[in-house]
């Protein structure tokens, strides 16, 4: 049994003229200490899958479908009170704009305490320590002083260090991170994806990380799950994914990506553009919702919609014309 | 060499900090501290660093939004940072610039026709009323939106089609020179590829001169002719594109160059990760500004600030690592290959 | 990837995804509006039922609200007299249909007056540099006065008009609308469309007019409903205590000083005028926070 199993999440909303089908039916799974990408524009729906993952959308005007078993518990059907004991204790998630997740009038350390006090009881001699360990862990120079600091203090890599050392302090079987280096420089990108993937090695959790950025998930993930207009189009495992491309969405997001080094391989070709636009999440489609940009497209894609179906071992595209290959039964 | 259609010489832009209860100056933000470079005719000069370094202050302090502390600006053998407000006008036809927020940097209040006539009315490059309409048909032509949409709010556009409206009246005044400050950005990856492919389709149609201003070096190194790398305040390096990527002279490049993420798994390359931050640019290091984080710094680095010197033929950098024999110098090789994966 | 032949009928159909939520019908035009925004159409409804009132309020079954009529003083309300009469006589039935125009036309006159100075001590405040720090201190100084003192003190220097009560609220109302401006001429100011009408040859003076002063609207309407039902406040409150309206003209300042010293036997002389200042006001206020949800959100949190 995988860790997170995502059973044809639906998180619509009400908006002023119509509802909002933001995610429309995804289905997917974590498995324990696993690294899964998210990636897809804005838009698409993959920062209201991971919220949705905590419940963390406000209910009306948003509302949840399908399943989300988490251990084998459907969080869907937790109480409130249920849920809180599994945000920041079981399931973390990390922001993406570290200014303004963490309390300005709370030092560091307690806030990192915080969590710990609630969740596991600590006492609050106990959870400084802890705090200070987990500074320790996250890279942050002096922990000692530095757990006495307030968030202004910090500068933003710092204060991304803090979230993941937060994120962290309960042991956490599962971490969310939201576009989590979208905020920050790329020297300081860097660092901050260094230190994802050794407290992978270390502290084991599984990791779901929700990006527009092809290079960061090329760096990080394990698995890679395309999303496109509220619905998975792809999931493949990161390898193939970047190698053999199934669905022409995520062909046309490959090729719109400069590649750094063009210069010097003399491979400076014009980049490949998607036409057109995203459609409005507000009516439902009949066929498959890339019809309308895809250089491929038939008059079968605009009448059916396409079924995710495994192209290749553990590759999963939903496009009719993918080419499939032999699957290992 | 014909005039450079922009000269920049000894730039300063220092920003004082009010503080205190009669607002007296306490500090200044050194967010420009002498930068020099020269855009030809017809070509694109990136200019890249992380947030903080200056170079959108640089851009700002070019179209003149505000005053400089020092140096000169000229375009094309003009000299412009000396001009009163009211002489330049005229002569802002020949820059004009495209901001990275496609959102604000249209008056939501104004239809997109509105938007484009205003240059063209302020430049008086009009003769009628039919002129001005032919010409704001050519330009929706040449950023490739349809004629009919000029009567619409730009509330009605999306981010990249917003941005082909600011790139429309950024071609009003006919200029010879533009500056895109983060222009595609804040765009999708997907119409990002569409913005680019835009720009880069514009300059070699108009002959257009370019100052681009970006910390995206993989967008960077597709579009641009030439790179400026900037590290608080100051131009570190320059080069032409090539023999930038390829052997870079600056460790503050090289480190740029491992940290972008390239959409490779697996890809074998060698990683150098900066230790800290940026320091702040109200008190800079002494010295060579980057030393604090500097893998290779050494004594010399913490006392003498080092000039911009050229290393080979068109490339600059400034780094004391250039004085030391080539078997101490860990830059003397063909770095570029080894840091981007391939 | 060229499309190779495939039979229609065996590709694999995804499951079509249910509706979670019933389907939200699309309100467009007027209606739709005020669907959306309760509290504009509420306090809409209410403010132009008042105006309505005020400018019909000879045909509203009122008598002359000054006549007098000694014999028939004090009478409690009745199927006759709606309201009561008051000491004199007079229908305050009538008085308080009549006192709306003096509340309204006050309330509304120093709205626009003040609106319209204030912008421009605003826009002048946020372009010229070295007359901001002027400017803004002469309004702290406004400010630390309480209005209702400065509007005392103001009446006290001119004779009692509805045009001075008028005059001596703006005077008062001037240094909040000012600040407000200020704030947004000064953030708008640095947005990218300003630096770009800049860089695009655009001279100051149309720059103020085309790129800042009509995204001023929003915010300047929701400040203007405010300072209206601030000033019908004080209106009352001036003529109240003698120092606003001169006490012939009805105005529910004045018919509630009237019936002060009867308060305690007839108390329906000061609670129906009380009573429609408080609604007015309620409604002008709803009108406000309405408007300032539905103008800009991000306007609304500068406010």
């Amino acid at each position: 049994m995988a860790l997170l199993e995502v059973e044809n999440l639906q998180t619509h909303f009400r908006a002023q003229d119509g509802v909002n089908r933001a995610v429309d039916g995804v289905t997917f799974h974590v498995n324990a200490g696993e690294t899964v990408a998210i990636v897809g524009e804005s838009g698409c729906g993959k920062s209201v899958t991971a919220m949705s993952i905590l419940r963390l959308i406000p209910e009306p005007p948003g509302k949840i479908a399908g399943s989300i078993r988490f251990n084998g518990r459907d969080l869907l059907k937790l109480s409130d009170k249920e849920m809180r004991s599994i945000r920041g204790n079981e399931i973390s998630m990390i922001f993406q704009e570290p200014m303004t997740s963490l309390n300005p009038v709370l030092t560091v350390g307690k806030q990192i305490g915080e969590t710990l006090r609630l969740h596991q009881g600590m006492s609050a001699a106990q959870a400084e320590a802890r705090a200070v360990e987990m500074l320790k862990l996250v890279g942050i120079p002096e922990p000692q002083r530095r757990v006495k600091e307030y968030p202004h203090q910090l500068s933003g890599g710092m204060r991304q260090r803090v979230m993941i050392a937060i994120a962290l302090a309960c042991n956490p079987k599962l971490l969310i991170a939201d576009e989590p280096t979208t905020a920050l420089d790329v020297t300081i990108q860097a660092q901050i994806l260094d230190l994802m993937r050794d407290l992978k090695r270390t502290v084991g959790a599984a990791i779901v990380i929700i990006t527009h950025d092809l290079g960061v998930v090329a760096e990080v993930a394990e698995r890679v799950i395309v999303m496109y207009a509220g619905r998975k189009v792809e999931e493949a495992s990161v390898g193939k994914l970047f190698r053999t491309p199934r669905h022409p969405y995520t062909q046309g997001l490959l090729g719109s990506m400069p590649k750094l080094g063009s210069s010097l391989t003399g491979d400076e070709t014009r980049l490949q553009e998607i036409p057109g636009l995203v459609p409005s999440l507000k009516r439902k489609l009949d066929g498959c919702v890339f019809a309308s940009r895809c250089p491929y497209t038939t008059d079968l894609c605009r009448a059916v919609a396409p079924a995710l179906e495994e192209k290749d071992d553990g590759h999963v595209a939903a496009c009719h014309y993918a080419p499939k290959e032999a699957v290992a039964a | 060499m014909s005039t450079p259609i922009l000269e920049v010489n000894d730039l300063k832009k220092h920003f004082p900090i009010r503080g205190g209860f009669f607002g007296g100056t306490t500090g200044h933000v050194y967010a420009v501290d002498g930068v020099s470079f020269s855009i030809q005719k017809g070509e694109t000069l990136s200019l890249v660093g992380e947030s903080g370094c200056g170079k959108s202050t640089v851009g700002k302090a070019i179209l003149k939004l505000f005053d400089i502390t020092a140096g000169q600006v000229v375009l094309d053998g003009q000299r412009i940072d000396d001009m009163a407000y009211g002489s330049l006008r005229p002569m802002r036809r020949r820059m004009q610039v495209v901001f990275q927020d496609p959102f604000s940097s249209l008056n939501p209040r104004m239809r997109v026709r509105d938007i484009l006539a205003e240059p063209i009315r302020n430049f008086g490059l009009a003769k009628d009323g039919t002129d001005l309409d032919r010409r704001i048909a050519e330009l929706m032509d040449r950023v490739r939106l349809p004629r009919d949409a000029v009567n619409r709010w730009p509330h009605e556009f999306s981010g990249g089609q917003r941005q082909r409206i600011c790139i429309a009246r950024a071609l009003a005044g006919e200029p010879d020179l533009i500056i895109c400050d983060e222009a595609v950005s804040a765009l999708d990856v997907s119409v990002k590829a569409q913005i680019v492919n835009l720009l880069q389709d514009l300059q070699k149609e108009l002959g257009l001169a370019m100052l681009f201003i970006s910390h995206d070096l993989a967008i960077v190194e597709h579009m641009t002719h030439r790179v400026a790398v900037m590290y608080l305040g100051k131009i570190v390096e320059v080069a032409p594109k090539r023999s930038l990527f390829a052997a870079p002279k600056h460790p503050y490049t090289e480190a740029l160059l491992s940290a972008v993420p390239v959409p490779e798994p697996g890809a074998a390359r060698e990683r150098i990760i900066l230790k800290g931050d940026v320091p702040s640019p109200i008190r800079p290091p002494p010295g060579c500004r980057f030393h604090t984080r500097c893998p290779y710094a050494f004594d010399r680095c913490r006392k003498d600030e080092p000039e911009l010197r050229q290393t080979e033929d068109g490339h600059f950098a400034a780094c004391h690592l250039h004085d030391l024999p080539d078997a101490q110098n860990p830059l003397a090789g063909a770095r570029g290959a080894a840091v981007i994966a391939h | 990837m060229s499309a190779p032949a495939i039979d229609p009928t065996k590709v694999a159909a995804a499951a079509p995804m249910p509706d979670i939520m019933p389907p939200v019908k699309a309100r467009k035009g007027f209606w739709g509006f005020m669907y959306r925004n309760p509290t504009i159409a509420v306090g809409g409804t209410i403010l132009l039922l008042m105006v309505l009132m005020a400018i019909f309020a000879p045909y509203l079954g009122t008598t002359d609200p000054t006549a007098l009529a000694p014999a028939r003083r004090t009478r409690e309300p009745s199927a006759q007299y709606w309201f009561g009469t008051d000491m004199l006589g007079r229908d305050v039935y009538s008085r308080v249909i009549y006192g709306a125009r003096v509340s309204l036309f006050v309330g509304f006159a120093v709205a626009i007056c003040a609106s319209i100075v204030g912008l421009a001590i605003g826009v002048v405040s946020g372009f010229v540099r070295w007359a901001d720090g002027i400017i803004m201190r002469i309004m702290d100084g406004l400010m630390s006065i309480p209005s209702i003192l400065l509007a005392i003190a103001l009446m006290a220097l001119t004779r009692g008009s509805v045009g001075n009560v008028i005059l001596a609220i703006t005077v008062a109302e001037i240094p909040r609308v000012s600040r407000l401006v200020r704030g947004v001429v000064l953030s708008l100011r640095e947005q990218p469309y300003v630096d770009a009408a800049v860089a695009a040859g655009t001279r100051t003076p149309i720059i103020i007019w085309r790129h800042i002063l009509p995204n001023t609207i929003a915010p300047m309407t929701v400040q203007a409903t405010y300072v209206c039902a601030s000033a019908m406040i004080v209106e009352s409150i001036l003529s109240f205590i003698g120092a606003g309206t001169p006490p012939i003209i009805p105005s529910w300042g004045n018919i509630m000083a009237e019936g002060r010293a009867l308060w305690q036997v007839k108390p329906y002389i000061v609670f129906f005028p009380a009573l429609f200042l408080s609604i007015t006001v309620l409604a002008v206020n709803l009108l406000g926070d309405g408007l300032r949800d539905a103008l800009d959100p991000r306007m609304a949190k500068r406010l």
